[in-house]
């Protein structure tokens, strides 16, 4: 154009509005007392497991209890990693293996849950079809029914088809609650990119696929995020349906095999003295993948959350 | 560049009975700026979607330089479209917004980095280049919106009020902006708008519709001057044309104790369709205040002031005039600089020759 206006006025105005996204609010000292007492009341299972992981086990059971370790050890970690029963109190099979179980449950679970609840959500959010609202409905329901109440019905059905104590059973009994949750999360993050952005890419040369890979699905990659860490951990977490499903039974690679809670908890075993340092520290390397992955994208997924939650 | 065209082109939305858009038949020439203008729900935007492809044509054709495009999807049509909302891709830089619909037609990248570099100069969008687009101001996306029109080099501009989420000064200047650019490339556009000061200032020629049907496609001018029915004389015209209900007795028109004769040829067919009475309609400029000493033999209509109207440079002055059977509301342009007060009673002076007449039953217009 031949006669623009003042840049300069619109830049600062530009500028402004990015100076007030950054600007932070700070709380009252009431409430950040608060905060902070609730934080730790939360945080301190975490740092008893911490410090735990590296006591020697003669200091485990020493009371009063040791907030600071006396001495730091690794030994407990390498009791943990022995394979198939090298030390004399780790069950078989290998803690190294139960976690990669885990870690292939875990991630079939966001595949697949992902791959479905995407086109899903782009369905009842963009298209009119006979049956969508009682569509929604249902996925709302579905959500308020606890997870532990669907476990015997699933089970029973799993077993109908003979794929109890194997690794597709817990995929699918996983992935049976996260699809709501997924789907309608979802939803909510395709409804928020308008309309006139899809057609936009239409009008520019897209087809309606490739506006949706171009456009649409870099828009709700927060939402992607956000859903995957849901399901992830739901999956890596759970201990009550790997056990009744999976038990340490489960055939994958040709050996019985469990997912690393049930593991876990398989230390804890009244016959013998608990090793409680190995469990600490197993429970610790259980926890790290989570946690590392949370803190990594926690920024993007509390961005991913409130931009679903609101169209802006 | 292309002629565009709608061939009694309808449009019918699942589950609605009445068509949005009607048998709309339209012929946009090559490089011509066609405003389609009316008021919400005249199916002016979904007369855009069609041409644009993103709403079904249910029957009729529409053409884009000669070539049907009825059924074809939206990429393959060759027009870019503007957005009232930008449309911009938030994930996008502003280079990577211009260079978009480049990229899907393959363009090669120097082509297209020039291509882009071209359309920001002209739009003097250089600095914003490695901007996202929620760090523009609204002017600035607006003209991004704009670049990734420029850049295709289409066979039509498509533009749904692109103005109307500016504040109003901007507005002014983009508008002057629009023109400009539209005379330099010459592409053929059609723009909607619901504002009818940016459809008359913008069109070479302007579309009203209403209710989904066309009402008149003529120049800005011949549409103020000239306006086929009621509708389009009230719509036309800022503020709107004075129309009223009168008696008519095969002369003159009686608006209280004052005869107003029309003009001939509209009287003429008022007499012939055998109308005891027709629509009047007087714009606000035919109408304007006189002292009680000027004597120059104009009609006059006296009236009792409720509102003044001060823009600057301009003044309107609504009035209440006696009427039969209840008073007329009339609105009349007053030099800014002499102003009567509201309670006042003042004359004003009927310009009879630019009084346009209607039908009352058809609302078509009578005589020429």
């Amino acid at each position: 154009m031949t006669t623009l206006g003042p840049m300069g006025v619109e830049g600062v105005a530009a500028a402004a509005r990015v100076t007030s996204v950054r600007r932070r609010r700070h709380g009252s000292t009431p409430a950040s007392v608060a905060l902070l007492v609730i934080s730790g009341i939360w945080l301190f299972p975490i740092y008893y497991m911490l410090i735990d992981a590296f006591k020697p086990n003669n200091d485990l059971l020493h009371y009063p209890p040791q907030l600071w370790p006396a001495q730091w050890t690794l030994a407990n970690f390498q009791e943990a990693f022995k394979v198939n029963g090298a030390g004399p109190t780790v069950p078989q099979p290998s803690f190294l293996t139960s976690l990669f179980v885990s870690a292939v449950v875990a991630l079939v679970v966001v595949a697949f849950s992902m791959a479905v609840s995407l086109f899903a959500s782009l369905a009842v959010a963009r298209f009119n079809f006979r049956g969508r609202g009682t569509m929604l409905v249902a996925l709302l329901v579905a959500q308020m029914v606890p997870f532990a109440s669907l476990l015997i019905p699933i089970f029973i059905e799993l077993n109908k088809v003979g794929l109890i104590a194997t690794i597709p059973a817990l995929i699918i009994a996983y992935v049976a609650p996260v699809l709501p949750f997924t789907i309608w999360t979802l939803r909510g993050f395709v409804a928020s990119v308008p309309v006139d952005i899809e057609e936009a890419a239409l009008t520019d040369g897209c087809s309606r696929l490739s506006a949706f890979w171009k456009v649409i699905l870099p828009l709700i990659a927060p939402g992607l995020v956000a859903t995957s860490i849901f399901a992830f951990i739901l999956a890596w977490n759970d201990y009550v349906y790997a056990y009744i499903i999976l038990g340490n039974s489960g055939t994958v690679f040709g050996q019985t095999e469990e997912t690393a809670s049930v593991w876990l908890f398989g230390l804890i075993n009244p016959s013998r003295v608990t090793p409680w340092g190995e469990l600490f520290a197993a429970s610790l390397i259980f926890t790290l993948p989570v946690m590392i992955f949370f803190l990594i994208i926690q920024r993007r997924l509390a961005a991913g959350l409130t931009a679903g939650a609101v169209k802006t | 560049m292309a002629n565009v065209e709608y061939r009694q082109a309808t449009c019918t939305y699942p589950g609605m009975s009445a068509p949005a858009v009607d048998a709309l038949d339209l012929v946009v020439e090559d490089g011509e700026f066609m405003v389609l203008v009316g008021p919400s729900g005249s199916g002016k935007s979904t007369a855009l979607r069609m041409l644009a492809g993103l709403e079904m044509v249910s029957s009729g054709e529409i053409l884009i330089g000669d070539r049907v495009v009825t059924g074809a999807p939206p990429k393959a049509r060759d027009i870019a479209m503007v957005f009232q909302s930008y449309a911009l891709y938030p994930h996008l830089s502003v280079a990577d917004n211009l260079a978009f619909p480049l990229k899907q037609k393959g363009v090669s990248e120097p082509e297209r980095t020039q291509r882009v570099l071209e359309a920001a100069r002209l739009l003097e969008l250089e600095p914003l280049l490695d901007r996202r687009p929620r760090q523009l101001s609204g002017g600035q996306r607006q003209r991004v919106a704009m670049g990734r029109a420029i850049v295709r080099q289409p066979q039509a501009f498509l533009m749904d009020e692109p103005l109307s989420n500016l504040d109003a000064k901007l507005r002014v200047q983009t508008r002057a902006e629009i023109a400009a650019l539209q005379i330099r490339l010459g592409v053929t556009t059609v723009y909607v708008t619901h504002d009818q000061v940016e459809a008359m200032t913008l069109g070479h020629r302007v579309a009203v519709l209403r209710d989904g049907v066309l009402q008149q496609c003529d120049t800005p001018r011949r549409l103020y001057e000239h306006p086929c029915n009621v509708f389009v004389a009230g719509f036309v015209g800022s503020p709107a044309m004075n129309l009223d209900r009168l008696p008519f007795d095969g002369t003159v028109v009686r608006v209280g104790e004052v005869a107003v004769p029309l003009p001939g040829a509209a009287a003429s067919a008022a007499r012939q369709a055998g109308l005891s009475e027709v629509v009047l309609g007087l714009r606000p400029d035919a109408l304007f205040p006189v002292t009680a000493g000027d004597s120059n033999g104009a009609i006059r209509l006296s009236g009792e002031v409720h509102l003044v109207e001060d823009t600057g440079s301009d003044a309107w002055v609504h009035l209440n005039t006696p009427g039969s059977p209840a008073p007329l509301r009339l609105v009349a342009r007053a030099d800014a600089r002499h102003l009567p007060s509201v309670g006042e009673r003042i004359s004003v002076a009927v310009r009879v020759a630019e009084a346009h007449v209607f039908n009352p039953t058809s609302g078509l217009r009578l005589g020429d």
